[in-house]
């Protein structure tokens, strides 16, 4: 079973976000490390950068495949996970704590409403799979 | 075989090839030929090459040295000659562990942290070393010194033509032979990278550490290109001057001149570049039991994976020329590396001395060399070098009016350890009697 | 009774050479200096010499070397060693006659900046294999210049630029920028587009294996189209039958047809591209003419146009005047120079050889078995495997574990228990349209019973599959190391040999 947590919001592109004040904290989800297998490089932005939502801040790699990663809603980045530098597999052994990848002082903090819930998300991987 | 797939006769395995596409007729390519024939024929062609059996003095990007036995003989091994590019580790152990020495070989030779499993030769090294400075800086200028070779340079502009980066040509001294310090006030902060070659194209050793220093002082990458590799045996290492990336043209180990190719094009770098650097990498990786391979890895760059956003589009490399280059380095060793070099700066340097003390006969520039120089002559170069092949069967140099319209009485001349001091000699005394 | 495997055994655990080093062992020797020596300070000074004495490269003996090598290319499989399925990768037998020639001393000791009247024979030999490749390839103009068939394929997409900026007018490639692409094409495909400043857009290959033609149209609509780079056979085998209908397409929307050589063994004496309306190719000599990969290259990537691309080549180009042979540098349209000198010489060589001792005939016999023999391997793998595509296929056939899957058992698992019966892996997860792909292209060097013994290799594996999955999952068995920690590898990559003291962490 995936693990899917109820405190957080989901985009289509297996992305979270966590919440706190305007502050999301944002990473891939256990569905999305899966289907990657093992990750072996995480390219993250530099604080300070801002991205629309929906736009590519990255990528992550497993050893035959790149898969960008783009984050939910738009704003500019406060921090980066520094330490998925040394350390890219807690994206596979812990990817909603330790494999966070940035956290973005949100723009617009509405357009969390319109991601998908711990359920929804649950039932859109599952149609994605079928 | 045809009827067990359901077939009558040859012709029906190009059914799916439209009848009009279809060749009526035999190709227009001669019949076959046995062994014998073929030997017989390209034995005469090839005794048409002359300069192939000449004493040499030709330099500017291929050099003549010496290629110990072993080298061809253990290239020739079927297993390494005809084997695969090493996608199944498994069964690519022997390659794999070869490319990891020759990346290590490389790193020591040049002073850099990593290099790559090579590239199809120095010149087109040099143009993705180009295009890897754009992507590092994200800047669009490229400041090239004209002492690098000049077909390097073509390529190079073949290369960004489509990339909108801005090429710009540093003046060489008239009076040293090396990049001219005045034309460095063209370096500024859009400057992606600095190119230089050392030794140059003229033959003199650049001080590559103070042009890292200029380049660095604008953000700007130096790139340093080696044509003659074997002057790493004596020279210090663009590592050791602060290089940012260094190509070479590896032909000098061991590899046979073959009228231009296959040669060897060595890439290497500083670790934080690594992830943008073209070509195949090979890293060392342990099984379940723990034990040691090899394995090429950092894929996720190239062609295969990352298509149209590779940082390269090249796949076939030039596997077996790096072999027979780890072979001979391995070899030579540490002490034959330096001795080769020593004889070709100990060679050279009789050989200029020689030529500059007859009549009429001029060394132009005045900065240190390794193993080529430049040689003004009282006469047009390019008529006296070729009497000298006819009548004295010497192949005296290269007429630099081949790249320089302008350059009409100076050559190129190169001594490596395969000239004897009797070779010398004669090239003198030849140069002599042409000019009296 | 029973057998102790030694570990120690002395030609599996063979080290680094930088671990046989020992300080003072040489393996060379030279003449000794015949000119008078000048102390080193005169001709070089201190500070752009090196100072570290080379520390850290190798001190081996010259039997060090040779057991060094001799020991470690028994790990590797080879062409000589077996059959070698890989599909798309063309590897066939490499005549030893071809090496002997190519060593020749007149080519091997020829300086590439020699005059032309004294490298008549190596001239001569470029343009003997030019005629032969432009009558191949059914296409007039013939560059040697690029060194690998990516490198073939950069040249080829900038010579469609350049001919578009000649006919409509310089900069008109600037709006004219698309590379149509199929989505089964090697990736060296889209990275030698990118390379040459084209936007790449992908089209779609239909359920039958074939480029779409409707998606085709409809790209092509935009106006914007420079060209189209195709696959022929693509690269699941499938000839493409509508190729005059593709060209005449891409043609009437402005743009012109590339073709990659890569599966050019399918064709060579029945079937020419420039007879179906390609206008520029790329081949590899490593491919399709035989000469050795050498373990990842060297190659040659001849690039073959037609008489409207020919004045775009690289330069220089070698021609015949009378009875003499030339380089021309006087090419005012040319693209410019690829690579220094002249190209692979050396495979030019091979490649000539290969194309004299078989004949006009013995090459189109080789194209006969060539697929014959992939004809015959779809047949016996049909009832094990599943074989997504109906139409017969040319010299590769591609199959999946959609079957084997269902078990757990996937394709890297088939190719890795493949090793344990002696033969080298096939082509795998590519095309990557076809999910689990396994790419099978046996050339025209196996004969019936060594593809008998493939097929029937295959066989059981998929009994396996079925029987004991674990089996193949954990394959291979046989081999001096098993799979190998790739994701470790790559997340601290360790990409040099460190003496130990001077090693960190990794």
């Amino acid at each position: 079973m995936a693990n899917i947590p109820e405190n957080l919001q989901y985009s289509k592109d297996h992305e979270w976000i966590g919440v706190e004040g305007d502050i999301g904290t944002i990473g891939i989800t256990d569905h999305a490390q899966h289907s990657l297998g093992d990750v072996v490089y995480v390219e993250l932005p530099k604080v300070g950068e801002t991205f629309e939502a929906h736009e590519s801040f990255g990528s992550v790699e497993s050893v035959k495949a790149v898969s960008e990663i783009f984050t939910p809603v738009g704003g500019e980045v406060t921090e980066v996970n520094e330490a998925l530098q040394d350390e890219p597999e807690k994206v596979n052994t812990d990817p909603y704590k330790e494999g966070w990848m940035i956290r973005i002082r949100m723009k617009n903090p509405g357009e969390v409403d319109s991601l998908l819930t711990a359920a929804e998300y649950e039932d859109f991987t599952k149609a994605e799979t079928e | 075989m045809l009827r067990t797939v359901g077939l009558t006769s040859a012709e029906e395995l190009f059914d799916s090839i439209p009848a009009e596409m279809r060749l009526r007729a035999h190709l227009n390519t001669p019949a076959a030929i046995s062994e014998m024939e073929l030997l017989a024929g390209f034995e005469s062609m090839a005794a048409r090459n002359n300069a192939a059996r000449r004493p040499s003095f030709l330099g500017a990007g291929a050099y003549s040295h010496y290629s110990p036995t072993v080298v061809d003989y253990l290239i020739q091994r079927s297993e390494f000659f005809t084997a695969y590019t090493p996608y199944q580790p498994e069964i690519s152990q022997g390659t794999l562990q070869a490319i990891f020495e020759f990346q290590t070989l490389v790193c020591q030779l040049t002073g850099m942290d990593v290099a790559n499993a090579s590239m199809y030769d120095g010149s087109t090294a040099l143009a993705e070393a180009v295009l890897m400075a754009e992507r590092i800086t994200r800047r669009k200028k490229i400041i090239t010194s004209t002492a690098v070779h000049p077909e390097y340079l073509e390529v190079v502009d073949t290369y960004v033509q489509h990339y909108g980066i801005e090429l710009q040509r540093l003046d060489v001294d008239a009076s040293t032979g090396l990049t001219a310090d005045e034309a460095l006030a063209a370096l500024d902060d859009q400057t992606a990278a600095l190119v230089i070659q050392s030794p140059n194209f003229f033959g003199c050793i650049e001080d590559a550490h103070a042009l890292s220093e200029k380049a660095h002082a604008v953000g700007a990458l130096l790139i340093v290109a080696i044509t003659e590799s074997i002057s790493l045996g004596l020279l210090r290492p663009p590592g050791a001057c602060d290089a940012d990336i260094v190509v070479a043209e590896g032909q000098s180990f061991g590899i046979p001149l073959s009228f231009g190719g296959p040669y060897l094009g060595l890439f290497a770098t500083r670790d934080k570049y690594a992830r943008q650097m073209p070509g195949r990498l090979v890293g060392e990786a342990y099984d379940k039991q723990g034990r040691r391979g090899f394995v090429l890895t950092l894929a996720t760059r190239e062609q295969h994976i990352r298509r149209e956003k590779a940082t390269s589009n090249i796949c076939t490399n030039e596997g077996l020329i790096a072999l027979a280059a780890t072979v001979y380095m391995e070899t030579m060793g540490r002490r034959g590396i330096q001795e080769v070099a020593e004889q070709c700066a100990q060679k050279a340097a009789y050989a200029a001395r020689k030529i500059s003390e007859l009549e009429g006969f001029s060394l132009p520039y005045s900065g240190a060399r390794f193993n080529e120089f430049v040689v003004r002559a009282p006469v047009a170069a390019a008529e006296l070098l070729s009497r000298l092949g006819a009548e004295k069967e010497i192949t005296g140099g290269l007429a630099l009016s081949r790249y320089y319209a302008d350059r009409a009485n100076d050559f190129l001349v190169c001594v490596t350890e395969t000239n004897s001091r009797a070779e010398i000699d004669a090239l003198v005394e030849g140069l002599k009697a042409l000019t009296v | 009774m029973s057998i102790t495997k030694v570990t120690s055994h002395i030609s599996q655990n063979e080290g680094l050479i930088f671990e046989r080093s020992q300080p003072g062992r040489v393996g060379y020797r030279l003449p000794p200096l015949d000119v008078e020596e000048t102390p080193l300070d005169e001709l070089i000074p201190q500070n752009l010499r090196r100072t570290d004495d080379l520390e850290g490269m190798p001190e081996v003996s010259e039997v060090d070397v040779v057991r060094h090598f001799t020991r470690i290319s028994t790990w590797n499989y080879s062409i000589d060693l077996g059959m070698y399925p890989l599909g798309s990768c063309t590897m066939k037998y490499n005549s030893r006659l071809n090496e002997k020639v190519a060593r020749i001393a007149g080519f091997g000791n020829l300086h590439p900046l020699a005059s032309a009247e004294d490298a008549q024979g190596a001239l001569r030999l470029i343009h003997e294999l030019q005629e032969s490749l432009s009558e191949i390839t059914g296409l007039a103009g013939v560059s040697l210049q690029p060194a690998a068939g990516a490198h073939g394929e950069m040249t080829g997409v900038m010579l469609i630029r350049a001919f578009i900026d000649a006919r409509d007018g310089a900069g008109a490639s600037a709006t004219r920028r698309t590379m149509l692409i199929p989505d089964s094409a090697h990736g060296t495909n889209p990275a030698s587009a990118n390379l040459s400043g084209f936007n790449v857009k992908t089209i779609r290959s239909t359920a039958e294996g074939f480029t779409d033609l409707e998606h085709l149209r409809e790209l092509c609509a935009h106006g914007d189209v420079a060209g189209l780079m195709l696959t022929n056979p693509n690269t699941l085998g499938l000839f493409e039958k509508n190729i005059s209908e593709i060209c005449r397409i891409v043609h009437d929307a402005g743009g012109l047809v590339y073709m990659d050589g890569a599966n050019m063994n399918a064709l060579v004496g029945v079937a020419r591209p420039g007879d179906m309306g390609v206008d520029v190719i790329h081949l590899n000599l490593h491919k399709t003419f035989s000469t050795p990969h050498g373990g990842g290259g060297p190659g040659c990537g001849p690039c073959c146009c037609t008489k409207e691309l020919e004045p775009f080549l690289p330069v220089p180009r070698v021609v015949k005047d009378a009875d003499a042979f030339r380089l021309d540098f006087d090419r005012p349209q040319s693209i410019g120079r690829v690579k220094a000198f002249y190209g692979n010489f050396g495979m030019m060589v091979r490649a000539l050889s290969y194309i004299q001792t078989h004949g006009y005939d013995g090459l189109r016999e080789a194209t006969e078995a060539a697929v014959l023999n992939a004809r015959y391997i779809a047949q016996g793998l049909a009832s094990d495997y599943d074989k997504p595509f109906e139409a017969a296929p040319m010299h590769e056939v591609v199959f999946t574990d959609k079957r084997q899957s269902r078990k757990g058992v996937h394709t890297l698992d088939i190719a890795k228990r493949l090793i344990d019966y002696g033969f080298h892996p096939m082509t795998i997860y590519f095309p990557l349209i076809v999910q689990g792909a396994m790419l099978i292209e046996p050339t025209e060097s196996v004969g019936r019973a060594e593809l008998d013994q493939f097929i029937e290799a295959m066989r059981s594996i998929a009994r396996e599959a079925v029987e004991d999955p674990e089996t193949v999952m954990s394959a291979p068995h046989s081999t001096r190391i098993g799979r190998l920690d790739e994701a470790a590898a790559a997340r601290k990559p360790v990409l040099r040999w460190k003496p130990k003291t001077a090693t960190t962490s990794a």
